[in-house]
C-alpha cells in the first residue's frame, strides 16, 4: 500500500467450460495500477476485457492466478467477504447501466448503502443526494430509469458506484450504448472524478475515448498485448466546450 | 437491512402486481377462514357442553355402575347393574361430607293424564335431588321427607311433560297414572333445556323413590346414586369417602377392584370436553390443509418471482448484497405474504363463525388466541414454504444474475 499500488494482478487466468468446449478468456494476465490513475482498457470484441473487469470488481473468481485489492487476496476471498469487497472498494459501472426498474433514482444509487454496514437510513439519503448531485442530477431523484435519457441512466449508474465513497471505479463500456455528445459528458465526469482522486478503470472500443485516460492497455486473447501512457491526453471538459 | 426497509421493500414488490398476490393469498385466506371457523364451532361446542354440566347441580357427585375404564367412560357402565337402593341409604347413614343422597331409580312410564298420553322416563328419587341437581318448581311444591316415608303417590311434571299433558291447564292439583297406578301432581319443575348429549331433560317425571321401588311394577334399575357436598372443596374427601363405604357396601376385597364408578362435575366435564377438543382438533386438522395447499401455492409463486427477479438478484448482488440479505428479503417477502392472507382470513373466518353462529344457530366461539394461533400458523407457512425459493435466490451467482435475459 505504501508502493501506492491498489490492484495487483499476475498471472490472472479465467477459463469458462461450456459443454465439452474450454474457452480461455484470460490466459495469464499480469497487471498493476497504481493508486490515482486512470486507465483506458482496450481490444477487440471477445478479448476478455469484460472477465478482467468481473474479476477486478468481485463479481467473478479467477480460475489460477492471484489478485490483490489494496493488499487484500481476493482471489481467496469467500462469496460473503466478496459481497463486501464490491460494497465498500469498488464502484462498477456496466455497460447496460443494470438499474432497477420501476425504482427512483435516489432509491437506485442508495441500494448500495442498504447493504453497507452501519450505516443511519439518514446518511445514506444524504450521500445518495450528494452523489446525484455530483453527477448533474439532483433535479431527477424522482424520476425512475425509463424516465431518464440514456446518458442520464448511466450518470446514475455511476452515482450508484460512487455512493459508497470506493477507491477504485471500474467501468465495463461506460460509453458504448451513448452518442458521441453524451459520451463526452460521461467522460468529463469521470476525470473530474479522477481529478479528485480516484482510481479509474474503464473499458472501451473507441481510441478517442481512451484518450481521456492516462493509460492505455489492450487485451488480445486474454493476454495484455500493450501497454503504455497516453502521448496526448485529451480534456473531455474542453472537447465538450469545443462541440458546442 | 433493517426490518423496516424489508418491510418496505417486501411491500412494493407485492404491490406490483396486485392480481397475482390477491390469487396467491386466497390459498392462505381460505385456509385460515377454514380454521378458525372448524375451530370456533369446536369451541362452542364445547363450551355450550361445559355449561350445561354446569346446569347439572353445583358439587354434584355422580355414582355409576361398572368397572371404571382408563382414558373415558365406559359405556358398558350401565349394563352391569350393582347399584341399589341400599347403596344410597348406607351412604346417607354413614357419610359425614355429603350433604345430600339420591338414588335415581329409572322407570319408563306411560303417563295418562289430562290432553291424554305421553311417554317419558319416570325417576324415582329422594326429597335432596332438589339440592343436588339445583332444580327448583315453577309452580306447586316437591315432595318432602315425610311423603318420601309415607310412599305418598305424588310426583312432579318435568316441563315437557306438562306442556303436553296440560298444554291450557295448570297440571298441579291433577291426577295422572303411571303405569297405571294414579298420582298426584303437586308441582310443575323449572325448564332445564338440553343437556350435554343434546337430551331434553324437562321430558320427566319425579316420584319419591320409596313411592316407585313399592307402587310401581315392571323394570326399572338404578343407573346412578347422586349425592352433592356443601361446598366444592369437600369433593376429593368425599369421593374417597363414598369409594370407601361403596366398597364396605359391595363386600369387596381389598384385592378387588371397585365395581362402580365416583366423578364429580368437573370429570364429568373433562371427560366431555376432550372428546369435543377430538373433534375440534380433527376439523381443524382437516382445515390446515387448505392452509397447506395454499403455502404451495406462495412456494410457487415465489419461485416464478425470482425467476423474474433475476436481474434485480444480479444488480443487488452486484452492489454487495450476501446471500444472506437475499435470503432474508425473498422470505419477508413470503412472509408478508402469508401475514397478509392471514389477517384477511382471519376477518373472513370471524365473519363466517359469526353468519354460521347466525344462521345455523350453532354456538360459535373465536377466540383471540386462536387468531394469533392462525397468524402464527400462517406466518409459519410464510417462512416454511418461503424458504426454498429464498434459497434459490441466494445461491445465485452475481455475474450470471447479471447475464440473465
Ligand atoms: N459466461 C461465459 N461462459 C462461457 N464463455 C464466456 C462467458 N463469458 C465470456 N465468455 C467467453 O470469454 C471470452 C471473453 O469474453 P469477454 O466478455 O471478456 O469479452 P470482451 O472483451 O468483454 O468482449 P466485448 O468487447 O464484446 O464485450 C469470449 O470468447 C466469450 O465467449
Ligand atoms: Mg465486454
Amino acid at each position: 500500500m505504501t508502493d501506492g499500488i491498489v490492484i495487483r494482478t499476475s498471472d490472472l487466468r479465467r477459463t469458462y467450460t461450456v459443454g465439452a468446449v474450454e474457452v480461455r478468456a484470460l490466459q495469464g494476465v499480469d497487471l498493476t495500477v497504481r493508486r490515482g490513475e486512470m486507465m483506458a482498457v482496450m481490444g477487440a470484441s471477445g478479448s476478455g476485457k469484460s472477465t478482467l473487469m468481473n474479476i477486478l470488481g468481485g463479481l467473478d473468481s479467477p480460475t489460477e492466478g492471484t489478485y490483490e485489492l489494496d493488499g487484500v487476496r481476493v482471489d481467496r476471498l469467500d462469496r460473503d467477504q466478496l459481497a463486501e469487497v464490491r460494497n465498500s472498494k469498488i464502484g462498477f459501472v456496466f455497460q447496460g447501466f443494470n438499474l432497477l426498474a420501476r425504482t427512483s433514482a435516489l432509491e437506485n444509487v442508495e441500494l448500495p448503502l442498504l447493504y453497507a454496514r452501519n450505516m443511519k437510513e439518514r446518511e445514506a439519503r444524504t450521500r445518495a443526494v450528494e452523489a446525484l448531485g455530483l453527477v448533474g442530477l439532483a433535479d431527477r431523484l424522482d424520476h425512475q430509469p425509463n424516465e431518464l435519457s440514456g446518458g442520464q441512466q448511466q450518470r446514475v449508474a455511476i452515482a450508484r458506484a460512487l455512493v459508497t465513497r470506493p477507491a477504485i471505479l471500474l467501468a465495463d463500456e461506460p460509453t458504448g450504448n451513448l452518442d458521441s455528445r453524451t459520451t463526452i459528458e460521461v467522460m468529463a465526469l469521470l476525470q473530474h472524478l479522477h481529478a479528485s482522486g480516484m482510481t479509474i478503470l474503464i473499458v472501451t472500443h473507441e481510441p478517442d475515448v481512451a484518450d481521456y485516460a492516462q493509460r492505455v492497455i489492450e487485451l488480445r486473447d486474454g493476454v495484455i498485448v500493450r501497454d503504455e501512457p497516453v502521448a496526448a491526453r485529451r480534456s473531455a471538459g474542453a472537447d465538450a466546450g469545443g462541440t458546442r | 437491512m433493517k426490518a423496516t426497509t424489508l418491510v418496505r421493500l417486501a411491500a412494493r414488490s407485492i404491490r406490483r402486481n396486485v392480481m397475482r398476490t390477491l390469487l396467491t393469498m386466497l390459498g392462505i385466506i381460505i385456509g385460515v377462514a377454514a380454521v378458525l371457523v372448524m375451530v370456533a364451532v369446536g369451541e362452542g361446542a364445547r363450551s355450550q357442553i361445559r355449561h350445561s354440566i354446569q346446569n347439572l347441580g353445583s358439587n354434584m357427585i355422580v355414582i355409576t355402575p361398572g368397572a371404571s375404564q382408563q382414558g373415558g367412560v365406559s359405556h358398558g357402565a350401565g349394563s352391569f347393574n350393582r347399584l341399589t337402593v341400599d347403596d344410597a341409604l348406607a351412604l346417607q347413614r354413614e357419610s359425614t361430607l355429603l350433604a345430600a343422597v339420591s338414588p335415581v331409580i329409572f322407570a319408563p312410564a306411560q303417563i295418562v293424564g289430562g290432553a291424554g298420553n305421553w311417554r317419558a322416563v319416570c325417576y324415582g328419587v329422594d326429597a335432596g335431588y332438589r339440592e343436588i341437581r339445583d332444580w327448583d318448581v315453577s309452580s306447586g311444591r316437591y315432595f318432602d321427607a315425610a311423603d318420601q316415608r309415607s310412599m305418598k303417590k305424588v310426583c312432579l311434571l318435568g316441563a315437557t311433560v306438562a306442556k303436553q299433558l296440560f298444554p291450557d291447564a295448570d297440571p298441579v292439583g291433577q291426577t295422572v297414572r303411571l303405569r297405571d297406578v294414579p298420582f298426584h301432581v303437586i308441582g310443575v319443575l323449572a325448564a332445564k333445556g338440553q343437556n350435554a348429549q343434546g337430551a331434553d331433560q324437562d321430558d320427566v317425571v319425579l316420584a319419591p323413590y320409596t313411592t316407585v321401588r313399592t307402587r310401581l311394577a315392571g323394570r326399572m334399575f338404578i343407573a346412578q346414586i347422586l349425592a352433592s357436598t356443601s361446598s366444592p372443596g369437600d369433593l376429593p374427601a368425599a369421593q374417597d369417602e363414598i369409594a370407601a363405604i361403596m366398597r364396605e357396601a359391595h363386600g369387596l376385597a381389598a384385592w378387588e377392584a371397585d365395581d362402580f364408578q365416583v366423578r364429580n362435575q368437573t370429570d364429568l366435564a373433562e371427560t366431555a370436553s376432550a372428546t369435543t377438543e377430538v373433534m375440534t382438533l380433527l376439523l381443524a386438522a382437516i382445515a390446515s390443509i387448505s392452509l397447506l395447499v395454499g403455502g404451495i401455492g406462495i412456494m410457487n409463486i415465489m419461485l416464478v418471482s425470482v425467476t423474474e427477479r433475476t436481474r434485480e438478484i444480479g444488480i443487488r448482488m452486484a452492489v454487495g448484497a450476501r446471500g444472506s440479505d437475499v435470503l432474508t428479503q425473498f422470505l419477508v417477502e413470503s412472509t408478508v405474504l402469508c401475514l397478509g392472507g392471514g389477517i384477511i382470513g382471519v376477518g373472513v373466518g370471524v365473519a363466517g363463525a359469526w353468519i354460521l353462529g347466525r344462521t345455523a344457530g350453532w354456538a360459535t366461539e373465536v377466540q383471540p388466541q386462536t387468531m394469533l394461533l392462525a397468524l402464527g400458523f400462517a406466518a409459519a407457512v410464510g417462512i416454511f414454504f418461503g424458504y426454498y425459493p429464498a434459497r434459490k435466490a441466494a445461491a445465485l451467482d452475481p455475474i450470471e444474475a447479471l447475464r440473465y435475459e
